[in-house]
């Protein structure tokens, strides 16, 4: 799909290299595509052109024009201005008279009921006693979803039946106190901002009891109209900040700057996966990466951590160093490199993916590591743990059972030697050789120094 | 059918008002940079996104330059024009099964952009249409989804075939066209769970739901649908690319077109992938879903008023903007 924000500043930019210093002129059009990346990223087009003419002057100064790398200076600009724009990481604000009270609002589908959990879960973990209000009374069968979801986050769920969710709040506040829960987490029915009469519902729900915490959930493929709702939200009642969910998705989420921009509101917590866990804090840096499409190395290195079960990695680890590493051992890590998702997809994750790089991503297949797993499986026990009694009948008959052919076989056997060859050079060989050569493709400079 | 609508006015009431006001102050001026500007603008806010913004904007500067329409009725024509070719023609009858029983159709889509409305609101439809309607539901994922879809098979009048939370959604899929095929069903409807198009192992188990369906009866899924929440920007696209690969998405149910959002994701995803939309969600309603118009659509993205027949809002003869389709 599109390319990254440096692979085409980077094209825009390597003609001219050659002939020597860049003009202003040149930035001003590599501003131009820095503009795309961000209308393509859905940032709203009003904060794209109020973006666009901030950084420009810092853009075409002298640091750029004499860069010898001006495409990453120009990116260093704009992403520095993009982290600046996003704001810090903001805590969600925890009240010195207990309960806490979080209040979540938002459109229909981003979120909310999941968000909810998610934060009373995020709690709990924390030694917190969160009370969960079920007080969407109108989508069908919302109250039974956060039931359900309380009883998998070991949260109690609020709810009775007949109530208007004014009232329902209200009581919640005492059961609250009955539980001694000290932190209580309302989620409200999806609404349209448009919608006066549930826009009223909030705010007489406020009229109650003011929040600690008024968040309003938002969805990360949000387009342009996310500055329209976010506004009209505000306007209604005092929002503290964002949630977006559904980052675990590929959108760019532009709508993180735009409302950002245009309400001034903190993002607080980003949704990251389906899973209740899948809730954190969230972090500037990476958001502006992802705005601009450049990859996000703390992504990827973040999934590799969470899918990957540590005591198997340094197992696995502490066996190939003493060569001890096996086909069965093969198998495992291959089922670990497996959770961590499609390959193609892990590569988009890796900044900076030019030229070679993405030559190399046309040729992952995903398909191969299907059937290196096949002929593992097909192995016996007994085969896997002594790969040197597999002879060329029991090849055979792994590739039958496998589905594929001998040259099948024999590859992944191959594989195998060479991985033990590697191993045994990395432990006993020269220091130099401990390292891979660098990665071709791949700019110098392309993670930002640290701050 | 005037309720029907008035429905759809309101509906897109929001829409309407906040970009008419915006378009009408363009009108009147010269066509100028400044024109071409505020015009880029406009299209861009309804998230028409890069491409298909480039697109039109230079097809109308092309058109008008040639002819230099001279009030604004001639230069919303134009535009509306242009974009209009840039969509298929509107089914002329969306209530219409293919002969094959029962038909079976397949909603799809990411999390939270209205499947389970939708299928309960085209089973209230064709059920209107006095067919028999079987809901299948594969959603055995997300919390109380079997609830949700259990009380719009009630509202509807729609049969249900369901199982235990956590059951292989193709096993749900393959029960419903069975009991279909069994209970004499006009349509089958089968829900699924909401699902990232970035998450393979679920695209998958799209694909061999519709294998499954495909097996127990040959020429099904009938109509793959795509249900995209209005308020999403240029990810639409990549979802549809997504799923038109895993499940062979052949149609779109663009949602939640009752706020402020456009929802003009869809015209580059036609542009794109070549999937047109068929059904559009106004609300939370069983009524509240209505067969696709390209006049409309158009009409909402430039924010005027969708036909210029004369006919009153309320008293439109048939559907609303079957009259200025070309």
């Amino acid at each position: 799909m599109f390319e990254s924000l440096t692979e085409r500043l980077q094209q825009a930019f390597s003609p001219l290299r050659k002939k020597g210093r860049l003009s202003e002129n040149d930035v001003r059009a590599a501003l131009r595509d820095v503009r795309m990346a961000l209308l393509e990223a859905d940032v709203n087009f009003r904060v794209v052109r109020k973006f666009v003419a901030e950084v420009e002057p810092e853009a075409i100064g002298s640091e750029v024009l004499e860069s010898l790398t001006p495409a990453q200076a120009v990116i260093r600009v704009v992403r520095d201005h993009l982290v600046l724009l996003l704001g810090g990481e903001a805590p969600i604000h925890l009240s010195s008279e207990p309960p806490t009270v979080i209040l979540l609002v938002g459109l229909q589908g981003a979120g909310k009921t999941t968000a909810a959990a998610k934060l009373a879960r995020w709690f709990h973990r924390q030694g917190r006693h969160p009370l969960l209000v079920a007080a969407d009374i109108y989508r069908p069968a919302a109250v039974e979803q956060l039931r359900q979801l309380g009883e998998q986050a070991g949260v109690p769920v609020f709810f009775e039946a007949d109530r208007r969710p004014e009232e329902l709040f209200r009581l919640a506040l005492g059961r609250a106190r009955q539980l001694a829960a000290d932190i209580v987490i309302v989620d409200t029915a999806g609404r349209l901002h448009v919608d006066e009469e549930l826009m009223g519902e909030l705010e007489r729900i406020v009229a109650v009891h003011k929040p600690d915490e008024a968040l309003l959930v938002v969805d990360a493929m949000t387009g342009q109209d996310a500055v329209t709702v976010a506004e009209s939200f505000s306007s209604r009642l005092a929002l503290s900040g964002l949630v977006m969910t559904k980052l675990d998705g590929d959108a760019r989420g532009g709508a993180a700057l735009s409302i950002r921009q245009v309400t001034g509101l903190p993002i607080k917590m980003v949704g990251v996966s389906e899973k209740l866990d899948g809730l954190e804090p969230f972090q500037p840096d990476r958001m502006a990466g992802r705005i601009l499409g450049m990859g996000d190395v703390l992504g990827l290195i973040e999934r590799a951590e969470a899918s990957m079960d540590a005591s198997v990695g340094s197992d696995l680890g502490a066996r190939l160093n003493r060569n001890e590493f096996t086909l069965d051992d093969y198998l495992t890590a291959l089922r670990q490199v497996k959770k961590m998702g499609p390959l193609s997809q892990l590569m988009d994750l890796i900044p900076g993916m030019g030229g070679q790089m993405k030559k190399l991503k046309g040729q992952v297949d995903d398909h191969a590591l299907v059937r290196v797993e096949a002929v593992l499986s097909s192995m016996t026990l007994r085969e896997r743990r002594r790969p040197q009694i597999i002879d060329g009948s029991r090849r055979r008959r792994i590739a039958r059972g496998s589905g594929t052919t001998v040259q099948d076989v024999n590859r992944v056997l191959k594989s195998y030697e060479d991985m033990r060859k590697l191993a045994r050079q990395m432990r006993g060989g020269k220091r130099g050789q401990r390292m891979p050569p660098g990665m071709p493709g791949l700019p110098p400079d392309f993670l930002p120094p640290p701050r | 059918m005037a309720g029907f609508l008035n429905r759809f006015w309101q509906g897109l009431r929001g829409t309407r008002e906040q970009m008419g006001q915006r378009w009408r102050q363009l009108i009147g001026r010269s066509v100028s940079a400044e024109f071409w500007d505020e015009l880029e603008e406009q299209l861009y806010l309804a998230d028409l996104g890069p491409e298909a913004v480039e697109r039109i904007l230079e097809r109308a500067h092309r058109r008008l330059q040639a002819d230099r329409p001279v009030d604004e009725a001639a230069l919303m024509g134009l535009l509306e024009e242009e974009m209009m070719r840039l969509l298929p023609e509107d089914d002329p009858d969306p209530w219409a099964l293919s002969p094959e029983r029962p038909n079976v159709w397949l909603v799809l889509g990411v999390n939270g952009a209205g499947k389970t409305t939708s299928v309960g609101k085209l089973a209230a439809g064709f059920r209107a249409h006095h067919r028999r309607v079987l809901i299948g539901a594969a959603d055995t994922f997300r919390a109380a989804a079997n609830e949700q879809l259990a009380v719009w098979a009630r509202r509807s009048g729609a049969e249900l075939v369901q199982q235990a939370p956590g059951a292989d959604p193709a096993a749900v899929a393959f029960d419903a066209v069975v009991a279909g095929r069994g209970r004499g069903a006009d349509l089958v409807l089968i829900d699924t769970a909401g699902r990232l198009h970035t998450k393979t192992p679920l695209m998958q188990e799209l694909g061999k739901i519709v294998r499954v369906v495909g097996r127990e009866c040959p020429g099904a899924p009938h109509r793959t649908l795509l249900v995209v929440d209005a308020t999403t920007g240029q990810n639409g696209v990549v979802q549809a690319r997504q799923f038109a690969e895993a499940a062979g998405a052949d149609g779109i149910i663009l949602t939640k077109l009752d706020g402020t959002a456009k929802g003009g994701v869809v015209l580059a995803i036609q542009q794109q992938l070549g999937i047109p939309v068929r059904w559009i969600g106004l609300g939370e309603r069983a009524e509240d879903l209505l067969p696709f118009s390209r006049a409309d659509f158009v009409g909402a993205v430039l924010g005027r008023e969708p036909w210029t027949g004369g006919e009153s809002q309320e008293g439109g003869p048939t559907r609303p903007g079957r009259g200025s389709a070309r």
